[in-house]
């Protein structure tokens, strides 16, 4: 089963490389996009960065831009290109077609953030450092590490459901920038009609709780939803169905 | 004995079988796509399921691969159970499907062997079987291209090369031809049939193209609006759908001659074609009854051959019977 996963997963990660134009120009692509989240943000943001929680919070949105760049792609690309019937008349298993799949997105959008964060703590320490070492607490390392994977893993999770059943990869798309924007309006909406004592509340709740409780319970959260999210895929994913769609 | 359709029984002499299917259909919103099929398929003959579009082709295959469920009845391919098995037969079989399947951003030797890797084959192994396979296309030379800009011919070359790249006992062929010019359609044939013969592999095809079916297969499937309406070797399908025809070459075909023939009852039809006259007969009737008929009614006869009907002619007559 391994091995099946690994062969599914270094074969969408042949394709994304080359799905930016070439492997040159893909590389290109990535580096000037890790070069500005690693190098440039960091660079402003000077010592600030390893020592509040924004680094953090940036190791948690980047995944997400990332992985939804490719992963209405998984299934729904698949399809639009006529080789998903090809791939499931294999003798690969259905959950082997599933994790490797869901594995590339959440690795190369888990890799590249962690890429970027160590580049960014590189150019911070170059510019910044002026002969001390500047480097992260452990907790907040390990914060980095926990929610760039799980919001990988999250942003694999619902996109994978949506690429799924979607006709197009133009489709899968514009149904998940439909779902990322009423995701982040109805926060911003909830937030705002939350009565300021509740606000206040969680404010001090969240200060109050220290970074490693939070951490946990935050890995909890996510951990959480992405199991349902792969417990959905899992149901939902029926060769005669693919098939048939 | 599964029942065989109109033509032919199956010869229990041919060996083992390779696919057996017993009353197989399928559904689709209260539709049956596929209808009470049963047939078989013995080892290593390429087996030629033929049919117009939408006749339920494809969802035959579909449902011996196990990608689909079947609504009712039962197959067994290479001896696993379509319905509890499909992972057993889909490691051992092959397939080009209506699509050859193939990533456009990968080069076909990547292609090739992402489907190798499916199918644990060591990396040695795969450096061979890719070579060979597209030596034997004439596709080795473009080995480092990304298949996105070529031409449909050479994609479904190398859809067939992914087909057999694992070496499949069993591989279902959708219109492996389609797309090709005759050249490489021929050399396809060609080596389709050096396939079989070399490494026994058992192949079900479907095709459009009867005088490919004719030349490759040794026993077909006739298949219409999910109904099979006859299996068996080609000669069964051409003698029983046609009968046979007569040709006749000569002088003085008057109308009065073809009215008198036209009301044998072993004519089944006749009619004049540059200059000779052909005269189709109902169950291998004899001809010399008709001969002397003719030569009564004042026909010079010079010569009397009979003439083999195509499958092409077979395939057409059966379709038109059964409207």
């Amino acid at each position: 089963m391994i091995a099946d996963i690994w062969t599914v997963t270094t074969k969408e990660w042949r394709e994304y490389v080359i799905l930016r134009g070439s492997a040159r120009g893909g590389l290109l692509g990535l580096l000037v996009f890790a070069g500005f989240i690693g190098v440039v943000m960091p660079v402003e943001l000077g010592a600030s960065w390893v020592d509040t929680p924004i680094a953090i919070v940036s190791a948690f949105w980047l995944p997400l831009v990332l992985v939804l760049s490719v992963i209405g792609d998984s299934f729904a690309g698949e399809r639009e290109r006529h080789t998903l019937e090809t791939l499931l008349a294999t003798r690969l298993p259905d959950r082997a077609i599933l994790l490797g799949k869901m594995a590339a997105a959440v690795g190369y959008g888990w890799a590249l953030t962690l890429i970027a964060t160590l580049l960014g703590l590189l150019a911070v320490n170059l510019v910044h450092g002026h002969g001390r070492l500047l480097l992260f607490r452990p907790l907040a390392g390990l914060g980095i590490a926990e929610v760039s994977l799980l919001g990988a893993a999250l942003t694999a999770g619902a996109g994978g459901l949506v690429s799924l059943r979607s006709a197009t990869v133009r489709e899968a798309q514009q149904r998940l920038s439909i779902a990322v924007m009423g995701v982040f309006f109805g926060l911003l909406i909830g937030l705002q009609a939350m009565p300021r004592a509740w606000l206040n509340r969680l404010g001090e709740a969240i200060l109050g709780a220290g970074e490693g409780p939070l951490l946990l319970v935050v890995g909890l959260l996510l951990g959480l939803v992405d199991v349902a999210l792969l417990v959905a895929l899992a149901i939902r994913f029926r060769r005669a169905r693919l098939i048939l769609d | 004995m599964i029942p065989m359709g109109d033509v032919g029984e199956y010869d229990s002499t041919m060996g083992d079988v390779a696919i057996r299917a017993e009353h197989l259909s399928r559904e689709f919103h209260g539709v049956r796509a596929v209808d009470d099929l049963s047939f078989e398929v013995p080892v290593g003959i390429v087996f030629g399921f033929l049919g117009p579009n939408g006749s339920g082709k494809t969802t035959t295959i579909r449902l011996l691969l196990g990608l689909l469920e079947p609504s009712v009845g039962e197959a067994a391919v290479l001896g696993h159970d379509v319905r509890r098995e499909a992972e057993a037969i889909r490691l051992r079989a092959g397939a080009l499907l209506e699509y050859p399947g193939l990533y456009d951003r990968l080069t076909a030797e990547a292609n090739l062997d992402f489907y190798g890797r499916i199918w644990h084959m060591p990396a040695n192994d795969r450096r061979t079987r890719i070579r060979a396979l597209l030596t034997q296309f004439g596709l080795w030379e473009r080995r480092d291209e990304r298949i996105g800009g070529w031409s449909r011919g050479m994609r479904q070359k190398l859809g067939i090369a992914r087909a057999l790249m694992h070496r499949p006992a069993l591989v279902f062929l959708d219109e492996p031809t389609a797309g090709l010019d005759p050249i490489a359609a021929a050399a396809l044939v060609e080596d389709l049939e050096a396939l079989v013969a070399g490494e026994g592999v058992t192949i079900f095809l479907t095709t459009h193209n009867l005088h490919e079916a004719e030349k490759l297969c040794r026993r077909v499937g006739v298949i219409r609006s999910g109904h099979l309406l006859a299996v068996g070797t080609t000669e069964d399908l051409v003698r029983s759908t046609s009968g046979s025809r007569v040709e006749v070459i000569g002088r003085g075909f008057c109308e009065r001659t073809l009215h008198l023939l036209e009301a044998r009852p072993e004519v089944a039809g006749l009619g004049l074609r540059n200059g000779s006259l052909w005269i189709d007969l109902r169950d291998d009737a004899a001809v010399a009854p008709l001969v002397s008929l003719m030569v009564g009614a004042g026909v010079a006869i010079e010569e009397v051959r009979r003439e083999r009907a195509s499958l092409e002619e077979a395939f057409i007559s059966l379709m038109e019977r059964e409207v």
